[in-house]
This record gives structure tokens, C-alpha cells and sequence, in this order.
């Protein structure tokens, strides 16, 4: 029965090519110069005379801002850039923290009923409660200001990876677990071949908000908890604000959001290569 | 086929010598559901090696819940069921492949998960790939397959082990009738090929008779086999066939069998 090979198969669904198009870039600029205008829209006619002071331009946040390495006490770039890459450090490793703990967590939950439904009202306080309420008991259990710093930074971003992950080992199919039961698959094989992989995309989503999350858990951790020596941004932040140092209060916050946003973007781009080939997102045309 | 067959009985599992003629038989098997309800009803019926045996029915009749009884994916709550546990290709009724596998990688699934090493499960792979026609498309994923070609994945990967026994859970009812029939013609060429013992489930009289040896028509629940015909016509079966005045004789008496089975 060899002419099986010959029936003319199905026509296959053709890949799309991603292409960067004109309009790729045209949305994003259109988008940056409306935010670039709202700026001196604040800074020169919204805000009173007196107040300007609070919102200087952009060109003066570059030129009194980014343009100066370093100048006398804490002002410039050069002690931002050191404060922004102590801060990172502290939302990366939160961050691994999170993720480890987090998606060990939910692993737990999707085998067991009962223990998702005693854990989820935990999860969901630890979520919406306001945690920086709580400095004055975490500075009391906690010597290290690193060590505070990383439980804040995990506190506020653990719950969407638990909540992700959960959902996504949750996902397969009634059908795809018949599959593994009819061949007999342990628990181990049936999270780790078909679990997992099917939780991959939430697992995703879930990385990129908890990603954002750590970089403000550590932003915000720094108000809060510091030490002499390298301060973190946050720490920094607080100074320019109560100075009054307007461009480099911009400044600093610019490139605290920039560490976010290159955080976002990285989990995008591992997203893509990890699952893109096979994992489509649908925008209804 | 001697050798031995694991029997469940009421949901025990026993072992017992299976008869030479025999892969999969049904005697007095009942299942009523925890709720009370009664999906099957005395259900007896065998199928040996080389006997394509289509069991049609309306939906709800409990067709399904046989076929998740022979594969002890649900146990019944009386009666006995014999099948080699141990070799039993199960063909859903949607294709259920992994979409983060290719075409190549869903098919060596099942043989992973019984731990056949990487070289003889790639072999194995190729082999059960081409007797679907799907090569050329060993690295695609499931996104990038039409219905049919899913289903014909879903195929090769039950076919990977060489199962004596093959449950089909209406695997072609949701695609179109054209690629349909082209799979009725795959599916007849591989059973000729493999002289398996097939079960199959469907709700299409003229697919019921076009594969089968044997058609059995099942009742409204609770399920219970109320006509049995056997089909006489010659291997090879061609599309022909699906025209001629006996085919349609036995399609006429079949949907006559089935509309008493639903009054």
C-alpha cells in the first residue's frame, strides 16, 4: 500500500513573515513626540510661573541633567548611573527570587485542591496589601538593608507569577491528559512533558508584569531602606525631591522607568524566542 | 495473539489467557455513572485481529464511554472487559497534539513516554509519518496544519508502537467531507497494512459502512446494541463502492435500525 505517500496532502497554512514596515516605526514616533509636547505643554503654560520649577523642560533635563557626568554632591550622571545599577542589582535578584519561589509555588498548587484554595486569600492580601505600611515590623525582623530590600522587591511582584503559572499549568486539555494516563505517565512526566510546556505562554506574561514589578519593588524599597556608601536609585530619587533638583529628579526617574522598560522588553524578546514558534496571539484580523 | 490479556472486571484488573481469535471483547458490560445514570446497558460484542468493527449510534448513547472502558480510562461498574492493555492505539475525537512539538515530535510522543531511546523512537517516527503521507512536513508545528493533516499526525503517533488494537473516537467528525473520505481511504489502506482489530465510533451511517466488517447500532441511553450487520464487501474498498445500489441497501437498513433504536 505504498501510494498512501502519494495522496496529494492538505494545503498547509503558510507562515507570515515579520517584516519591520514603515507604520512599525510611525506609531511609536507619532506616540513619543504627542509625550515630548505634553512635557513642555506642563512645563511652560499648564503649570503656574512659580511652580515650573517642579517640571523643567526636556532640553533642560539633557543639559542639566544627562550632560553633566558629575558635580559636587550627589549631582550628575555619573552618581545616577551608579545608584540606577545598585538598584538593578537588587530587582534582578529579587526578581530570580520570585521567580523561583513563585513558580515552585504554583507547581504546588496546581497538584493539589485544597492547597490552591487555603493559599490564594494569602496571595491576594500579599498583593493589595500596601506593603511599605509594614517597614517598620520587616526593619525590626531584618538586620541586612540588602535582605530588606529583596523581601520588598519579592513581596510586591510574587503574585502575578503565581497566578500565571498556576493558570497555564492549569490549561491543558481534558484530552491531552488522557493522552499521558493512557501511556501510564508519572506526575513528574505529565508536569515536566506536557504541564510545563503548556504553561509557557502565561508563564510569560506573568514574567513581564512581575519583571516590572521588581524593578518598582526595588525603586520603592530604596525610599524606605538604605545604608551609607551607594545608595540606590530610589534613595536618590528622595534626594533630588527634597532638594528641589528638578532636572536631576527627571533624570533619575527617566532612567529608573528606561530599567523597566528594558526589562519588559528583554522578557518580550525571550518570550518570542522561546515560544514564538508555535504560541500564535490573535488580534482579530 | 496468545498471550496474556489483562481482563478488568467491575474495574478489577485480572490476568487471564487471552483466545487466539479474540483482541477486545465486551460481556455483559453495564456502567452507570455516579449520578445514577445509565450510560450502557448489557453490552456485549468482540473483535479479532482483522475485524473493523463500527459501533453508530445517536449522540449521548454512551459510544464514547465504550471506548474509555476498553482503555480503562473510566471502569465499569459491572460486566467484563479483555483487551491487551498493552497494546492499544487510542485516536481522539480532536487531534490533541502538543502545539509546542512538531509534526516529527508529537509522533515519537507516546514511544518517549514509554522510554524507547532517541534513535530507534526517530525511526519509528519516519516510519509511521510516511504511512500517513506526511512527509516533508516533519518540522512543522501543529499551527501550520490543516484539520486533516492534524489528524493525520494524531495517527501516525498512535500508530509509533504497532498496537494490536485501535479505538477511533469519531476522529474524522470534524472535518470536511472531502478530506473526510480521503482519510476513510488512508484508514482502510493502514488496516489492510496492519491487520489490527479496530473499534471505531462515529455518527456517519456511510462511514460506518464504508470501513467496517461489522456495524453495530447502539440505542439511546442507556446504550445497548440493538442490531448488528455485517458488511460483505471485498478489500480493497474503493470510492466506487460508496455508489453502489448494495452500499446504499445497507445505509437504508442501518438508518432504519437507528431511527427505531432513537423512537
Amino acid at each position: 500500500m505504498s501510494d498512501t505517500n502519494m495522496i496529494p496532502v492538505d494545503d498547509v497554512i503558510p507562515d507570515k513573515k515579520n517584516r519591520i514596515s514603515a507604520s512599525d516605526l510611525l506609531g511609536p514616533g507619532i506616540v513619543f513626540a504627542l509625550f515630548i509636547a505634553l512635557w513642555y505643554l506642563l512645563s511652560k503654560v499648564i503649570l503656574p510661573k512659580q511652580k515650573r520649577f517642579l517640571l523643567p523642560t526636556p532640553n533642560k533635563v539633557i543639559t542639566q541633567g544627562f550632560m553633566v557626568w558629575h558635580s559636587g554632591d550627589r549631582r550628575g550622571l555619573q552618581p545616577i548611573l551608579v545608584s540606577l545599577w545598585d538598584s538593578a542589582k537588587v530587582a534582578l535578584i529579587g526578581l530570580a527570587i520570585t521567580i523561583v519561589i513563585g513558580m515552585g509555588l504554583a507547581v504546588l498548587m496546581s497538584t493539589r485542591r485544597w492547597l490552591e484554595q487555603a493559599t490564594w486569600p494569602y496571595l491576594v492580601a500579599v498583593q493589595s496589601a500596601p506593603i511599605l505600611a509594614l517597614t517598620p515590623l520587616i526593619r525590626a525582623l531584618i538586620d541586612s538593608t540588602q535582605t530588606q530590600r529583596l523581601l520588598v522587591v519579592v513581596l510586591i511582584s510574587i503574585f502575578p507569577i503565581v497566578s500565571n503559572t498556576l493558570f497555564g499549568l492549569l490549561s491543558a486539555e481534558k484530552s491531552q491528559h488522557e493522552l499521558f494516563t493512557l501511556q501510564g505517565a508519572s506526575r513528574w512526566t505529565r508536569l515536566t512533558k506536557l504541564q510545563f510546556p503548556a504553561a509557557l505562554p502565561n508563564i510569560f506574561v506573568g514574567l513581564r508584569i512581575s519583571a516590572g514589578l521588581a524593578v518598582i519593588g526595588a525603586v520603592v524599597g530604596d525610599f524606605y531602606f538604605r545604608q551609607g556608601g551607594v545608595v540606590g536609585i530610589g534613595a536618590q530619587i528622595d534626594v533630588y525631591r527634597s532638594r528641589l533638583w528638578g532636572p536631576e529628579l527627571l533624570t533619575a526617574i527617566l532612567l529608573a522607568s528606561a530599567l523597566g522598560l528594558v526589562v519588559f522588553l528583554f522578557f518580550g524578546w525571550l518570550a518570542r524566542r522561546a515560544i514564538g514558534k508555535w504560541h500564535i496571539t490573535n488580534r482579530g484580523q | 495473539m496468545a498471550g496474556l490479556v489483562s481482563t478488568i472486571d467491575g474495574g478489577q484488573v485480572s490476568q487471564s489467557a487471552a483466545t487466539d481469535s479474540v483482541a477486545l471483547s465486551f460481556e455483559d458490560v453495564s456502567m452507570v455513572f455516579p449520578d445514577g445514570t445509565r450510560a450502557l446497558d448489557d453490552i456485549n460484542l468482540t473483535v479479532s485481529p482483522g475485524e473493523f468493527v463500527t459501533v453508530v449510534g445517536p449522540s449521548g448513547c454512551g459510544k464514547s464511554t465504550l471506548l474509555r472502558i476498553a482503555s480503562n480510562l473510566e471502569q465499569n461498574t459491572s460486566g467484563t472487559c479483555s483487551i491487551d492493555r498493552n497494546s492499544i492505539g487510542y485516536v481522539f475525537q480532536d487531534a490533541t497534539l502538543m502545539p509546542w512539538r512538531t509534526v516529527r515530535k508529537n509522533v515519537e510522543l507516546i514511544a518517549e513516554l514509554h522510554g524507547i531511546d532517541k534513535a530507534k523512537r526517530a525511526a519509528l517516527a519516519d516510519e509511521a509519518i510516511s504511512l500517513v503521507g506526511l512527509n516533508g512536513f516533519e518540522e512543522k508545528y501543529p499551527r501550520q496544519l490543516s484539520g486533516g493533516m492534524k489528524m493525520r499526525a494524531s495517527l501516525a503517533r498512535s500508530l509509533v508502537l504497532h498496537p494490536k488494537v485501535f479505538l477511533f473516537d469519531e476522529p474524522f467528525g470534524a472535518l470536511d467531507e472531502i478530506t473526510r473520505e480521503r482519510l476513510n481511504d488512508e484508514l482502510l489502506n493502514l488496516f489492510q497494512l496492519a491487520g489490527f482489530a479496530g473499534l471505531f465510533i462515529t455518527h456517519s451511517i456511510a462511514e460506518a459502512v464504508y470501513m467496517s466488517t461489522k456495524v453495530l447500532v447502539m440505542s439511546a441511553r442507556p446504550g445497548r446494541i440493538v442490531a448488528s450487520f455485517d458488511i460483505p464487501f471485498a478489500f480493497p474498498r474503493t470510492h466506487d463502492l460508496r455508489y453502489q445500489p448494495e452500499f446504499a441497501e445497507l445505509c437504508g437498513q442501518i438508518s432504519h435500525a437507528l431511527r427505531g433504536a432513537h423512537a
